[in-house]
């Protein structure tokens, strides 16, 4: 699998998110913000944690109006594989790739601690290495992870099965307990905890690393 | 604009006493510049001086086989083995937290990293030791939160782990908190930068943020004792960008990769001042500085307010010109000022222009060889008065009462508003003990803790510096490592007090003492003096840091307690209830004198611990609330109950020294008691880890009902 990384100048999980795909048999390259243009021949686009513009203005509205962002979209267009995790999520929902909003935490603190994750659905790259409705557990890291969207649009999520993970006790009020979605054509996903933090035995547990082996496995070139 | 003249009034707003202006005097010769009295004050000032406490930080211990660098750089540097060093400091910022607790403690975390990623290291992690006056105040609370979210905004945003700290309330405290904080980082020993200049008509060269008007005078302020004006000291507060500093420490990471760098130096306390005054004295050199050229966010800066700005984010570096471009084209990708503001000259002078005007003309030597060097008088802390008769308590209610305290409860709402785990090689974050990340990319882990029991050293300043000492070395231990060496951030109140500088010397004693025996050299310090409040000072809080290595992850100690394994207690109790955490909590007694700390027990039950590692499977050192709190929060972390024979107060809250609770399995458990008995160490089996009630003797508690205690009532109180 070709990945990328994209690198904000405020990114602090970018090293983090290739160690863990490469882990897992990624060949990965770091891309710069600046950067107009994708590698050619990307199987996946990883969006990393961080505060990539100091989360000024809003978390991830400044990212979302990069250089390499608009390729980034152009990319999942096309449908490719992209991946957000926390600050990534929050740019992807800037973006439009994503719906909803990331809200200040219910309450108003930065929250890092492990918590329990339902696996909603098992239907992607992303999660088919999951069982489904089975609970698994992540650290999340964040002071506005508190997912956010319209009654209609959080219906048409869960009923087109675009929940992929909810909070078994939802630490930041998130709507509908959401910890991660799909988009549409389920290559894109969105999720403020982050598995690539607990993706080796010397993270304290490994529920993250089937997400990474199950991305390889899906998107090894036939 | 018209600067003021020089007075009587101006020189004392400066923090400069008639005998210290008779000798500026008669280093220059002629009444000073409005920018060199500031300049003056901002090199002799305490802050930045250690005017008071030189005479005594110089009888401390800093060398040692695995120091590369020990004080006087702007983090010590100790071998980890393969090439690689761990570069730490930890750094008070109490004053200005006190008035701004957020941004106060924000620039605090900021200041600290900066001054290891000046010397070519990435920091990996962060620690936090705060005090604060009793719970009650009035002001506890709005600082508790400010504080908190201040270091986690500034960490957090910078993306280092915060893998541990402390957090007290003494009402001591009240008037003044104190915000230490500590940083370290990974550099390849071959790859560390320094600060002294070399070469004459080098390019100095300014980095990072803009210069603003924020902390003029900030040093100055740090220096003093606070009264009622307090408020007005707001706009000496410097304010914080993550973000920048972020994007700093990637570009000077990268510029020291290009090779273009001679030295550098953080603008940390006194800024521009400080930095440059340092890199030429370091070299041996004189520096001109041309401030039309310096990078300044405000208009009509003065002479005066650039040369003492204590704006963020900034670095001063004496580059090799021919390398000019590669190093500027590094500060352009990362959006930040590059500015050519002045060069090093052959001559002793620190010579400052604004638009061609000479603005201050000073021998550079001077300004920080002759700063003033006191030996304060000083009387020896009376011993204690003996501890008069302590009632037996019920264990229970003793132990309610120790957990269900601010002081002792579990500290989850603090650290959990800190990134513990951001670059994904933090093994065991903020819980039981030291916190322990690896080294990326290697098998290696670092174990880091922070530590002192104030009470004990307004006790007995020596006996309670040593003791600091010691509970950082066990609690290093603890995880299995093997404690390196040290930092000490000195907070007291004011040295021209004989028994505040009592205090001091008693605890850098002890402190010496424990290092050498111990072998854990200081590599590097602060010190903060005058934390009193219209003339009461705090309790003396001299705060260890402590860095220790485990080579490779099989010699962790990570805990995981399983149902059946059998408690040890190693090391021998008295029962020494003088200064304890339960006379303080559960009778409201500060009394008697602290433990006494027999260097030489430490010393080999740490061995035997270290040792034995392999056959441990959790380890916690015992400290305030002794074994009975001990054997608590092993039995809370593992959700499994413990039944201790003894209901004796004196047993279980006595705060002995050198002694651990050790868990291993039955099997192992016998193992280990015979190597104690060759070892000529005290091991003894307590008791089992199983079912769901904590007992003391006959008494007994629901060991959900005490958790559910422990995890609340810090919120409960703070929140």
């Amino acid at each position: 699998m070709r990945a990328a990384v994209v690198v904000f100048p405020g990114s602090n999980c970018d090293r983090d998110l290739a160690v863990a795909l490469e882990k897992a048999g990624a060949d990965v390259t770091m891309v710069w913000h600046k950067d107009t243009d994708l590698p050619k021949g990307l199987d996946f686009v990883g969006v990393p944690g961080g505060f990539s513009f100091g989360d000024y203005l809003r978390c991830g509205a400044i990212a979302a109006r990069s250089p390499i962002c608009r390729s980034v979209v152009d990319f999942a267009n096309k449908g490719g594989h992209v991946f957000g995790v926390c600050n990534g999520f929050q740019i992807l929902t800037e973006t439009g790739l994503l719906p909803g909003a990331l809200l200040q935490n219910a309450g108003l603190k930065y929250i890092c601690k492990n918590v329990g994750l339902k696996v909603e659905s098992t239907n992607s790259a992303f999660t088919a290495g999951y069982t489904a409705g089975s609970e698994i557990t992540i650290p999340v890291a964040h002071h506005e992870g508190n997912y956010t969207a319209d009654a209609e649009t959080v219906a048409m999520l869960q009923a087109e099965d675009r929940v992929a993970f909810t909070y078994t006790d939802n630490p930041n009020g998130a709507t509908a307990d959401i910890a991660g979605i799909f988009s549409e054509n389920r290559r894109v996903l969105g999720m403020m905890p982050h598995p690539e933090r607990m993706a080796e035995p010397a993270h304290g547990g490994t529920d993250g690393a089937p997400m990474f082996a199950s991305l390889i496995n899906a998107l090894i070139p036939a | 604009m018209q600067e003021p003249a020089i007075s009587e009034k101006l020189i004392a707003d400066h923090g400069i006493n008639d005998e210290e202006y008779a000798r500026l005097l008669e280093i220059i010769g002629r009444e000073p510049t409005y920018t060199e009295l500031g300049i003056f004050s901002a090199m002799w000032n305490e802050h930045c001086s250690y005017k008071s406490s030189k005479k005594w930080l110089r009888t401390l211990p800093t060398e040692g086989p695995q120091v590369i660098c020990g004080p006087g750089e702007n983090a010590g540097i100790v071998d980890i083995g393969d090439g690689q060093c761990v570069v730490f400091k930890m750094e008070s910022h109490n004053h200005p937290s006190y008035i701004e607790p957020y941004q106060g403690a924000a620039t605090g975390v900021g200041g600290i990293l900066r001054d290891v990623f000046t010397m070519g290291a990435r920091p990996i992690a962060a620690m936090n030791s705060l005090s604060f006056g009793e719970v009650s105040h009035p002001k506890t609370k709005s600082l508790v939160n400010g504080v908190v979210a201040g270091v986690g905004g500034y960490g957090n945003c910078f993306g280092v782990p915060t893998v541990g700290g402390e957090v007290r309330f003494d009402p001591a405290y009240n008037g003044n908190c104190l915000v230490n904080a500590f940083a370290a980082g990974l550099a390849d020993t071959d790859k560390i930068f320094y600060s002294a200049a070399s070469g004459v008509g080098m390019p100095v060269v300014y980095l990072g943020a803009k210069t603003g008007r924020d902390g003029v005078g900030g040093a100055t302020m740090a220096s003093a004792e606070f009264d009622d004006t307090i408020e007005e000291k707001r706009p000496t507060v410097q304010v914080g960008d993550p973000f920048t500093e972020k994007r700093l420490m990637e570009a000077t990471l990268e510029l020291m990769a290009t090779g273009a760098v001679i030295s550098i130096q953080d603008m940390g306390a006194a800024g521009l001042t400080c930095s440059a005054v340092e890199m030429g004295d370091k070299g041996g050199l004189g520096v001109k500085l041309n401030l039309e050229d310096v990078p300044q966010r405000e208009e009509n800066m003065t002479a005066y307010e650039m040369m003492l700005s204590e704006s963020q984010e900034r670095m001063l570096m004496v580059l090799k010109p021919e390398l000019e471009a590669a190093a500027r084209a590094v500060f352009i990708k990362w959006d930040l000022d590059f500015a050519i503001v002045g060069e090093t000259i052959p001559e002793d002078r620190f010579l400052i222009l604004h638009n061609g005007e000479v603005k201050a003309d000073l021998p550079l030597k001077a300004l920080s060889g002759t700063a003033p060097e006191y030996d304060r008088p000083w009387v020896p802390t009376p011993k204690a008065a003996p501890l008069e008769d302590v009632p037996a308590i019920d264990p229970i209610k003793g132990l309610t009462a120790l957990i269900s305290s601010a002081n002792y409860a579990r500290k989850s709402w603090v650290w959990e508003q800190y990134d513990s785990m951001v670059m994904a090689d933090t093994v065991d974050g903020p819980r039981l003990g030291a916190g322990v990340i690896r080294v990326h990319g290697t098998d290696k882990l670092l174990a880091f803790t922070s530590d002192v029991t104030p009470r004990y050293v307004k006790a007995n300043p020596t006996e309670g510096g040593k003791q600091a000492v010691a509970e950082a070395y066990r609690n290093l231990v603890s995880k299995g490592a093997k404690p390196l060496a040290t930092t000490d951030n000195m907070n007291f109140g004011n040295p021209e007090k004989p028994e505040i500088m009592g205090q001091f010397v008693g605890a850098i004693q002890g402190i010496g003492e424990a290092c050498i025996a111990l072998d854990m050299p200081i590599v590097s310090g602060n010190v903060s003096l005058y934390n009193e409040t219209d003339g009461t000072g705090i309790l003396p809080t001299p705060t260890i840091g402590a860095v220790g290595l485990i080579d490779n992850i099989d010699q962790l100690i990570l805990g995981g307690i399983q149902e059946g394994d059998v408690a040890l207690l190693l090391g021998e109790t008295q029962g020494h209830l003088g200064q304890s955490a339960l006379l303080a909590e559960a009778f409201d007694r500060v009394e008697g004198d602290a433990p006494a700390v027999d260097l030489a027990t430490e010393l080999a039950n740490g061995e035997f611990v270290r040792t034995n590692a392999s056959l441990i499977r959790a380890a916690s050192d015992l400290s305030d609330g002794g074994l009975a709190l001990a054997a608590f929060e092993l039995a809370q972390d593992a959700k499994l109950g413990l039944a201790l024979e003894t209901d004796d107060t004196a047993q279980l809250f006595g705060e002995d020294q050198a002694r651990y609770v050790l868990v291993a399995t039955p099997d192992n458990a016998a193992t280990l008691i015979s190597a104690a008995k060759t070892a000529g160490v005290s091991l003894a089996e307590i008791g089992t880890f199983k079912g769901d009630t904590l007992s003391f003797g006959s008494t007994t508690a629901s060991l959900a009902d005490l958790t559910a205690i422990y995890n609340n009532s810090f919120a409960e109180q703070l929140a």
